[in-house]
């Protein structure tokens, strides 16, 4: 492919993230700053939306490790499907061959894949095995951080005792 | 009006600039005809009316809803992180237009046509993670960082079985560039030799040749949409509004806007991938190299999205929402092997077969 | 002469916001700052006329590392304004040290003889994906199998460490 068409191409995607960024900026700040009436600003408004209840403590809370390493697991097979995005272009012309050498490459992920499935690490409730403990948080559970720093007792769990002693 | 259409297909610095004002304008237009229809399919399948009442059939509803939105006070609470709560209602709508830059709507007819045209599709699509994890982190408020962080988690989770699923097209075409994945849906594939004609063209769509590979992706497109039944970052009965609840005004419409220009992105990539695009059996050439061959692609495309995003609508109304756990069991333990075993099928067919 | 000016906005782009995530307050600001980098960096190739690199520097630099890093920042407690302060308290030394790295590298750079070749190494490939496919199946069929072994590794290592924080 002659190389100024491609930087062409590139430059018309760039060309319209800036049409994109314009269309938004235009949108949210102008046009309405020009036709909205004026308003008073108030206590009430610079809260945080809660139905009538107070909150407590910062939302600037600590999460679950687990969300983490979904991350990790993310990025890893995000590079895996870019290295198989090159091999669909040219599998059809190459033939069995391409065939095993991709399977090969799959197939360690998969080993990996097999490794953090049967580790429970794509568990969403603790797998059998995995009890709740004391002190320990389920994914997307809150642990909340007071201000002066010292972690919190968390807050209350689904599994009780007598789910843990039932297993 | 030829020589405009040929300049438009030919020319390239200009043609882009202008192709670039038609398919950005368009496609917030086609949000607000969306939004509507959305509504009106939603009253439909709960046997009310839905809005009938702003212009003819409530077509006009989406517009006051934007004249609305303009109205309202621009608040800016006072807990927040600034410069990030500013930052996501952008990320959230830039990414999926970008999307929309590279989809070929007619034979040479994308706004930019480069040979990793999906890839890019995909790269950008996967930027829409920021708009939520930033937008819910910035607004410093608990419902709106639990819808957050639950919606990338959702995103990333569905983002490989999306990519993954897409690979089985491109095995079977050949090919990486969506123009020619296109044309490989409309004359490449032959029965003992002899090209199909006519209504039997449809055997040559992919999503009769690739159906599993169809069904993942657009399950991921769902979960990617965050279209029920995977809403889990604003179920509404549990967390207000998800990530957007400290939004208002423009910034809410924004992040509003970005959603269904998500699902118009989604639609188009799968029209594209499986249902062969701008084709329809031949009808598409019926005016051989005029303006008017053109305007029939494009149309043909649009109504084939159409009839895509109906069906987004149609299974929001119909399928509940999943629990967390299940949604993420599915995502990686029932989709991730499925999409795998599928691809490596497809490819031993192709390697072994052809 | 629009690809110098396009080189030179990247340039400055990729330098000045990669400076403004090591000098940051913020830890979100540092990391949009680094997104930006990444952005940058992937125009650079574009320009290069390398469009599937392009296009896999975005995919899995802003799509999936940066995922990553805001993960890391959820993840996070918000620092406390103590320990915010990132002023260079020794700035002296390491303004030498830095200096005396970027002449290092400099200094290589310049006198380094780059072997430039008019051909290309793909070949007659019709587009560079075609090209790349073919040779990570052909030529360079044992680094692609090793990536994919490097990748268990890392997901395996990582699972892992964050396991070691859960129970």
């Amino acid at each position: 492919m002659p190389q100024d068409t491609l930087n062409q191409d590139f430059a018309t995607i760039l060309v319209f993230l800036v049409f994109g960024a314009l269309f938004v900026i235009a949108n949210m700040v102008l046009v309405g700053r020009l036709i909205r009436s004026k308003t008073k600003y108030t206590e009430g408004k610079s809260t945080v939306y809660e139905c009538g209840e107070p909150t407590f403590g910062s939302a600037f809370v600590r999460f679950d490790i687990r969300f983490y390493v979904l991350a990790v697991v993310f990025a890893i097979f995000d590079v895996e499907v870019v290295f198989l995005f090159p091999w669909a272009a040219v599998m059809k012309s190459l033939g069995p061959v391409a065939w095993l050498e991709a399977a090969a490459f799959v197939g360690v992920l998969g080993v990996g894949l097999a490794y953090i499935w049967r580790k429970g690490d794509i568990d969403w409730i603790p797998a059998h095995g995995h009890t709740r403990q004391a002190g320990k948080t389920l994914p997307g559970e809150l642990t909340t951080v007071p201000t002066d720093g010292v972690p919190a007792a968390t807050i209350p769990a689904i599994a009780t005792p007598a789910v843990a002693e039932a297993r | 009006m030829d020589g405009v259409m040929n300049w438009l297909t030919q020319d390239r610095v200009g043609s882009a600039l202008v192709k670039v004002l038609l398919v950005g304008n368009v496609a917030p237009m086609l949000v607000a005809f969306l939004v509507w229809l959305e509504r009106r399919v939603a009253a439909w399948a709960q046997d009310r009316m839905g809005p009938n009442r702003v212009g003819p059939f409530g077509l006009l509803q989406s517009f006051a809803d934007l004249i609305k939105f303009l109205l309202k006070e621009d608040v800016l609470p006072g807990h927040v992180n600034k410069a990030m709560y500013l930052v996501a209602p952008c990320l959230a709508v830039i990414p999926p237009l970008v999307v929309l830059a590279l989809v070929p709507f007619a034979d040479r007819f994308a706004i930019a046509d480069v040979d990793t045209g999906i890839l890019a599709a995909f790269a950008f699509s996967g930027i829409g993670v920021y708009a939520i994890a930033l937008g819910g982190w910035a607004s410093n408020s608990k419902y709106a960082l639990i819808g957050a962080v639950r919606a990338s988690a959702q995103l990333i989770s569905y983002e490989i079985c999306l990519g993954l699923a897409a690979l089985g097209v491109f095995i079977v075409a050949g090919t990486l560039r969506l123009e020619d994945v296109v044309k490989m849906q409309a004359d490449g594939f032959t029965i003992h030799g002899e090209t199909l004609h006519g209504i039997s063209k449809f055997f040559d769509w992919n999503i009769v040749k690739q159906p599993i590979g169809a069904i993942i992706f657009l399950i991921a497109a769902f979960a990617e949409t965050n279209r029920t039944p995977f809403d889990l970052p604003e179920a509404e009965s549990e967390l207000a509004a998800g990530y957007h609840t400290e939004f208002s005004s423009m910034k809410f419409a924004l992040f509003f806007l970005g959603e269904y220009v998500a699902i118009v992105a989604m639609s188009s990539l799968f029209t594209t991938l499986y249902l062969g695009g701008w084709t329809l059996f031949g009808v598409e050439n019926a005016f051989e190299g005029t303006t008017a061959q053109t305007l029939l692609q494009i149309l043909i495309f649009l109504a084939k999205t159409m009839c895509v995003i109906f069906t987004f609508i149609w299974v929001r109304w119909t399928v509940p929402r999943f629990r967390y756990d299940q949604l993420m069991d599915l995502g990686w333990k029932r989709l991730m092997p499925a999409t795998l075993a599928w691809l490596a099928a497809t490819a031993c067919v192709v390697a072994f077969l052809k | 002469m629009g690809v110098q000016i396009a080189f030179w906005l990247f340039a400055i782009l990729v330098a000045g916001t990669a400076l403004y995530a090591a000098v940051a307050p913020k830890i979100v600001h540092a990391a949009f700052s680094l997104m930006a980098t990444f952005f940058g960096v992937a125009g650079i190739y574009a320009i290069l006329g390398s469009d599937f690199l392009a296009v896999t520097q975005v995919l899995v630099y802003v799509g999936g590392i940066m995922v990553l890093i805001v993960f890391g920042v959820l993840l996070t407690d918000r620092v406390p304004e103590e320990y915010k302060v990132v002023a260079p308290r020794r700035w002296l030394p390491a303004l030498i040290a830095g200096g005396l790295c970027f002449a290092a590298i400099a200094g290589a750079l310049k006198s380094t003889v780059w072997p430039i070749s008019s051909s290309t190494p793909l070949g007659d490939a019709t587009s560079t994906v075609e090209g790349i496919g073919r040779s990570l199946l052909t030529d360079y069929l044992i680094p692609f199998e090793f990536a994919s072994i490097l990748l268990l590794v890392v997901l395996v290592g990582a699972a892992r460490l964050a396991r070691g924080q859960v129970r």
